[in-house]
């Protein structure tokens, strides 16, 4: 089953953002906080900018997100950061502080820009792609790759399970979502 | 010129069910002189008081948020105010320490003491700006600093203070991360 699962993705690579987009509202997620990123600009980003049903939240470094979310979550809010995987890398420290060591609800979605979605990400031949991975396994955050629709159906129960828990999750997000 | 812990007396005889956003040296002073549950002291990373500050107030539109962040921290996050005075949460104040220096880490200066915050504040479209040198003019002043519609940022020029004692583990306690968020619900 799990091969022909892997086979048909092959055959139709496809990974929906208006699914990805229905997860997320099914989560319960009434904050988007956000510096755009290529890979999720038209399919995430731009549609979320319309929906009447998000409050966006555009920031100027993706670091500020990560506080913002942490702010949000004392009122039981919750918030969806997207990001690309650069701003990921440049927000470590407030990852590190606030997310790990405080146990905060962190919840991010980050674009892998320049990422091949035929490999995983650990075998990118990007160095920046590459690391993300094992540093997310570093830091003992909890992550799930979204490159293809069957995967999106993660996302809600991790969304779920990281406000319950008071823990962060990082969705990556391995192709651009059409 | 003022002491930051003679502003944060003054302050404190205003201060009622705000959440206050302290950190480092600034927290320091501020539970000193007012030791309350609905202080905000776990920022996890240096810079992002002002970011947490606007989680705060987005999240409780009902009720104000007052950030009390030193002017190395907020160098650190300097966009913050763009997106602060973008969103523009009227329930936010923002105050800033300007002593000149980093005085957790040793009280060496920061790059440019003569750095214009209100300016800064002024330019990316805080509703209202402050700049506060002498400690009458800011008792007079402090009601309608924290009751006005926000987002509102004033500059505090503050001497570098004595020694302090840094007790970071009382600080990022989380059992007053937990206190605060039923305080905050409440």
């Amino acid at each position: 089953m799990a091969a022909s699962v892997a086979s048909e993705a092959k055959v139709s690579p496809a990974l929906s953002g208006g699914g990805i987009i229905a997860a997320i509202k099914a989560s319960g997620i009434e904050y988007v906080l956000s510096v755009p990123d290529i890979t999720t600009s038209a399919g995430l980003l731009a549609p979320m900018a319309r929906d009447e049903g998000f409050k966006l939240v555009r920031v100027c470094k993706e670091d500020e997100c990560i506080g913002i979310a942490s702010g949000l979550s004392y009122s039981d809010k919750r918030a969806l950061i997207l990001i690309q995987h650069t701003g990921f890398l440049d927000s470590i420290n407030a990852i590190r502080g606030i997310a790990v060591e405080y146990k905060q609800p962190i919840c991010m979605m980050v674009g892998l820009l320049q990422h091949e979605p035929e490999r995983e990400p650990r075998a990118s031949s990007r160095y920046g792609v590459r690391i993300v991975e094992p540093i997310l396994d570093a830091m003992g955050i909890e992550h799930h790759l979204v490159s293809v629709d069957a995967d999106v159906a993660k996302i809600k129960p991790a969304i779920d399970r990281a406000y319950a828990e008071s823990e962060p999750v990082t969705f990556l997000i391995g192709r651009s979502p059409a | 010129m003022m002491k930051r812990d003679e502003c944060f007396r003054v302050l404190a005889r205003h201060v009622t069910d705000e959440a206050v956003v302290a950190t480092y040296s600034s927290a320091v002073d501020w539970v000193e002189v007012a030791p309350r549950t609905l202080n905000y002291t776990s920022i996890g990373a240096m810079g992002l008081d002002s970011s947490h500050g606007l989680g705060l107030a987005l999240g409780r539109p009902d009720r104000r948020v007052v950030v009390l962040q030193g002017d190395g921290s907020l160098l650190m996050n300097l966009g913050s105010l763009v997106t602060i005075a973008a969103i523009a949460p009227k329930n936010l104040v923002h105050l800033v320490a300007h002593n000149e220096t980093y005085e957790a880490n040793g009280g060496h200066p920061i790059p440019s003491p003569k750095v214009d915050f209100a300016g800064l504040a002024r330019a990316a479209g805080y509703a209202a700006v402050y700049d506060f040198s002498d400690l009458g003019v800011f008792e007079q002043q402090v009601a309608h600093v924290l009751e006005q519609d926000g987002p509102v940022f004033a500059t505090l020029h503050v001497e570098p203070s004595k020694p302090l004692i840094y007790d970071y583990p009382s600080l990022y306690d989380p059992k007053k991360r937990q206190a605060f968020k039923v305080a905050w619900q409440a």
